[in-house]
């Protein structure tokens, strides 16, 4: 019994240090990646001893100034919420990755492993829920900053999180329709079948529209931009005004924290999460001529990588839709998020719906 | 002028194909830099620029001819400055930055010479007009070197000492006889 704690343990270990690692380098590949976008080379001055390593020591510099200031609450407001805020902020964002599955199973030492923290049954709606949560962190910092301006800035990224919950609960219920099972395992298990012989049975061939639907409803409850005008970085008064230091820096990298989550949530559900096309557990399998024998640990190694370089691929997508739109107005947003994306994706449901009655 | 816009077609109208265009517009400029940024880093196409971005310190864009930098004060072939404290160039600053104290030099055909001579950067407004109206070619604006930043009004605050071992950039001078030596056969912008 020891050993399965140790175990659990062990894939926090893996999956924690994974995220918490491409956070911080996500700050880095935001002002570099940007940087290569717009023929420019970026931020590349902060050295230890003489070495740049092309920038790589300013995520550490950003942390150094923020556990270095003051750590100020507002002596009217309400000095528990105003730091519970932030706290909420990191959790909801980092407990969704409890539930994506990173690998298939691992049979090592005669155990079966499986390459996920918790297989719950409720599967996504784990995720929904606790994006869901995400909400009052924003609520809860904007209320408890005693600023008007704050409030607003709270009451606009309330608004806009609400609206685009709808289309991505919608989107998922397309998913789940496809798949037959609301489980993340079963779904990502479900992309290994082949249609028409060759074409792998991903999210994204079985549901096209809900893929654009889901990014981009999972863009807006992350407040990215093109919908990021509850704070878009100082450029209007948002919740975070009255936040410095490291309470900052916990909404901040929270915001880097939810970017992986969208693209691990995304990659398990539409695009194979760690499934490789032409891999099985069994080796390189194409279906209907030939079977090349793979050692397991090699299998399960490959697909690993494969669900990380995934979710890699889709941060660097997030980031290049970032630095290319522009950005909403609230009227805008508001009008794209209820008459636009619920529509389409009921729309979704309906014709998936039929689909699958038909077929 | 007259603008001609047109109403969005259909296609266009539903903003998503319009969407994908600007990515791949992004998305080419990311792919093009980074090939050569990691074939810079190999050795290879030294040549192409990854970047338009200047190192500064490390690079400098080049200056025109006529960049007026850090100031100097012009020398005789003896080694003594040019100047001779007539005050033009103090009277003319318009932000009174240059403040010059005369002395009486021996030989009379160089009647005077400044004792001190002083350049308030955090004044100076890089306008030139010092250097236009100085008469014996003393006082000129072509280091081709930006004021550097300093901690203390001392720093900033450029004396004669500092002024007279300053040397011209080659291509920028501008003075007619060079520093430490007579007249030059030609203008040296070829202006």
């Amino acid at each position: 019994m020891y050993l399965d704690v140790i175990i659990t343990l062990l894939k926090i270990a893996i999956v924690f240090g994974f995220v918490l690692n491409v956070a911080a380098i996500l700050s880095w590949a935001e002002r570099k990646q940007s940087a290569v976008m717009q023929d420019r080379i970026g931020a590349n001055r902060a050295d230890v001893l003489g070495f740049r390593i092309f920038g790589l020591f300013h995520p550490i510099a950003d942390t150094i100034k923020m556990l270095t200031k003051e750590d100020w609450v507002p002596p009217a407001g309400d000095a528990f919420v105003h730091t519970l805020a932030p706290f909420l902020a990191l959790f909801t964002a980092l407990v969704v990755f409890a539930v994506i599955p990173f690998g298939d199973t691992l049979h090592i030492a005669g155990r079966d492993i499986p390459l996920q923290i918790a297989d719950l049954n409720v599967g996504i709606l784990f995720i929904v829920a606790f994006g869901g949560l995400g909400f009052y962190s924003v609520v809860l910092a904007g209320w408890s900053s005693e600023n008007k301006y704050s409030l607003l800035g709270s009451i606009r990224g309330a608004a806009q999180l609400i609206s685009y919950e709808l289309a991505l609960g919608l989107s998922i219920v397309g998913v789940v329709m496809a798949y037959g099972s609301i489980e993340l395992d079963d779904i990502v298990r479900g992309q290994g079948q082949y249609v028409l012989g060759v074409i792998p049975y991903w999210g994204i061939v079985a549901q096209p529209l809900g893929f654009i639907l889901f990014f981009t409803a999972a863009m807006a409850e992350t407040k990215r931009v093109p919908f990021d005008l509850p704070e878009s970085e100082s450029e209007i008064i948002g919740y975070f005004t009255e936040y410095s230091g490291m309470k900052f820096g916990a909404f901040w990298m929270g915001e880097f924290i939810e970017v992986i989550s969208v693209a691990g949530v995304v990659t398990a559900l539409y695009f194979g999460g760690w499934q490789i096309p032409f891999l099985s557990n069994q080796g390189i399998f194409i279906p209907g001529l030939f079977t090349i024998p793979l050692p397991h640990l090699l299998v399960v190694l490959l697909q690993v990588s494969a669900f990380g370089l995934k979710v890699l691929f889709f941060c660097w997508f997030m980031l290049l839709v970032r630095w290319t739109l522009p950005r909403f107005r609230y009227d805008q947003l508001m009008a794209f998020g209820w008459k636009f994306m619920v529509p389409l994706a009921l729309v979704n449901i309906v014709v998936t719906g039929l689909i699958k009655y038909v077929f | 002028m007259k603008i001609v816009g047109h109403n969005l077609t259909t296609k266009e109208s539903f903003y998503f194909f319009e969407i994908a265009k600007g990515l791949w517009i992004t998305s080419r400029h990311f792919i093009y830099n980074m090939y050569f940024h990691i074939a810079h880093l190999l050795g290879k196409y030294p040549e192409v620029p990854a970047a338009v971005t200047v190192q500064y310190p490390e690079e400098k864009i080049p200056l025109s001819k006529r960049w007026r930098g850090r100031h100097r004060i012009n020398a005789r072939p003896d080694g003594s400055p040019r100047c001779v404290a007539c005050m033009l160039c103090e009277t003319v600053c318009p932000v009174q930055c240059i403040h010059i104290v005369a002395g009486e030099h021996p030989d009379p055909a160089i009647e005077k010479y400044p004792v001190s001579f002083e350049i308030d950067v955090t004044r100076c407004c890089w306008c030139g007009m010092c250097e236009e109206a100085c008469p014996v070619d003393a006082l000129y604006m072509d280091t081709g070197k930006t004021p550097e930043p300093g901690f203390s009004r001392e720093d900033l605050l450029y004396r004669k000492e500092q002024l007279v071992k300053e040397l011209p950039l080659p291509g920028c001078q501008r003075s007619l006889n060079a520093p430490g030596q007579g007249p030059m056969e030609a203008n040296p912008l070829g202006l």
